[in-house]
């Protein structure tokens, strides 16, 4: 099953990249819109071998992971905040919605403005992203405790920063543990749309000083390098996701031994 | 106020309970002994649970007062061990970290509570599961777990609702024996909720019989007899036993018609 999805997953890229090659080649599209697969293999390898992309991934790496800490930390202790404290919570909800309502982008030259051409600007754009994912995950996570455990708990001794401990963030954490995986495709969105609209460095930087230039292999090559980037971070969350959810159960395994 | 040695461990007076518009229980009155192992029986929806909520101080009574030991009872019950009807075992704790929790809530040492929760895993026939989860554990293995939980902490009442409801009849009865003959050792004052009047008549020393609710109020309270130890088997089968039971049933059916009538 596994093998045969693999197969296929790999037919598929290769047709796809095989037909765009030839289109190219043979004429039927412009390769100066549509580059070519070729090319940008060769360039993506100019890129590694000459180390120039090197200090773009890494300024795109740092400024995600800037934004991807903060924006979970301050999301999570926001979203226990409010769902433990119902009148702030109802204080908040028209502002924390008005807040979430604004598209980002807009924000992208005003951040510039606030906090320079470099990594800041592009963080707290992350940020702004990454903030509210955590925040109503957390919030939810923590609404949807089971009554019964919560109960149990209390039964047997916890006082209220015990059951934050023993209860409210276990069970939050499934809820937060899934956000995770959103948050980061969103920290890499802050850091490549802010690159991307004034930067000095980055990938965001690269593609938009290739645009700038009409060179399309450029763009595609970033493009590629920035799917590579995000798929093997999404990776790393989810390893580190199934290792501090080792307590739940795998779905439809529910039920266990005798 | 101290707790007086020689009060009834449980103590209701006139208790009332709404949610709402609807009237829950209404004026019940009900005294347990220390020692004592009072099985209540009820149709469904007869406001069982209400009660032991109440008794737990999870939930205050609109009306009438709780004493236990002789001491009005404001908050949580610190004296009472609650063994609740639904999965109440922590799904992120192992078998081990449920059962020493509440050790650890209590500020004993990781070491000392770790020992004490292996001896009490083993004692509920789990040794070698100390590091399942609770989804990897069978109901009846959950529900010994969850026991174990809450005997650790040597409550002296024990309030149970419905704890083996959802198991099947043969680990049922084992369940059961096992119960008896961990009470049979320190005789804490148990309430035992159940809908099952067999169940009930094993167990207890005393039978409660709940009306069809809304406003369920206590219609019958029946001494149970009956030897100790038992086994819950064989004891079904006694003459004594069947006289026992034809007796509460005769009350218990009307009000389980009159449940099904609504």
């Amino acid at each position: 099953m596994r093998a045969r999805v693999r197969f296929f997953q790999a037919f598929l890229l290769l047709f796809l990249v095989l037909g765009w090659e030839f289109s190219v080649r043979l004429g039927w599209v412009d390769a100066f819109f549509f580059s070519k697969p070729s090319d940008i293999a060769a360039r993506i390898f100019e890129w590694f071998k000459s180390g120039e992309i090197y200090g773009h991934l890494w300024i795109t790496l740092w400024e995600t992971l800037l934004a991807f800490l903060i924006g979970t930390v301050f999301g999570v202790v926001m979203g226990l905040w409010l769902a433990l404290a119902p009148t702030a919570s109802a204080v908040l909800d028209p502002f924390i919605k008005a807040l979430n309502s604004i598209p980002r982008v807009i924000l992208a030259p005003i951040f510039t403005l606030w906090f320079g051409l470099g990594v800041a600007s592009k963080v707290a754009l992350g940020v702004t992203l990454v903030f509210f994912v955590a925040f109503f995950n957390t919030y939810q996570g923590i609404k949807e405790v089971n009554p019964v455990v919560l109960a149990n708990a209390r039964m047997l001794g916890a006082s209220g920063r015990q059951l934050l401990q023993h209860v409210y963030l276990p069970s939050a954490a499934s809820w937060i543990f899934s956000s995770l995986r959103t948050s980061i495709g969103f920290a890499v969105i802050g850091a490549v749309v802010g690159e991307y609209l004034g930067a000095a460095k980055g990938l965001g930087y690269l593609i938009s000083q290739a645009e700038g230039v009409f060179d399309t292999t450029g763009v595609f090559a970033g493009m590629v390098v920035l799917a590579v980037f995000v798929v093997l971070l999404d990776w790393a969350v989810s390893r580190v996701e199934a290792r501090l959810l080792v307590w739940r159960p795998e779905p439809g395994r529910e039920g266990g031994t005798v | 106020m101290r707790s007086d040695a020689s009060a009834p461990a449980i103590q209701l007076s006139r208790v009332s309970q709404r949610f709402g518009d609807y009237v829950a229980i209404r004026g019940v009155d009900l005294v347990a002994a220390p020692g004592e192992f009072v099985a209540i029986v009820g149709p469904t929806g007869c406001g069982k649970s209400t009660l032991l909520n109440i008794v737990a101080g999870l939930k205050p009574p609109a009306e009438g007062e709780v004493r236990i030991f002789g001491k009005p009872l404001a908050g949580l019950n610190r004296q009472a061990g609650y063994l609740f009807q639904a999965d109440s075992l922590l799904p992120w704790k192992t078998a081990l970290g449920n059962v020493m929790l509440g050790l650890v809530l209590r500020g004993v040492a990781d070491g000392e509570a770790r020992e004490q929760a292996r001896g009490w895993l083993a004692k509920v026939g789990l040794r070698g599961f100390e590091d399942r989860y609770p989804h990897q554990l069978s109901g009846g293995m959950k529900k010994r777990v969850a026991l174990a939980q809450v005997l650790i902490l040597r409550p002296k009442i024990l309030l149970m609702d419905e704890p083996f409801g959802a198991l099947d009849v043969q680990t049922r009865q084992l369940m059961e024996n096992e119960l008896l003959a961990l009470w049979q050792e320190d005789r804490k004052t148990v309430l035992f909720v159940t809908h099952d009047l067999e169940e009930a008549i094993a167990l207890a020393d005393r039978v409660v019989v709940f009306s069809a609710g809304p406003a369920s109020r206590i219609v019958g309270d029946f001494p149970v007899e009956l030897p100790r130890p038992r086994d819950v088997a064989e004891v079904r089968l006694t003459e004594d036993f069947l006289k026992i039971h034809r007796e509460i049933w005769g009350l218990l059916r009307e009000e389980v018609m009159r449940a099904h009538a609504r």
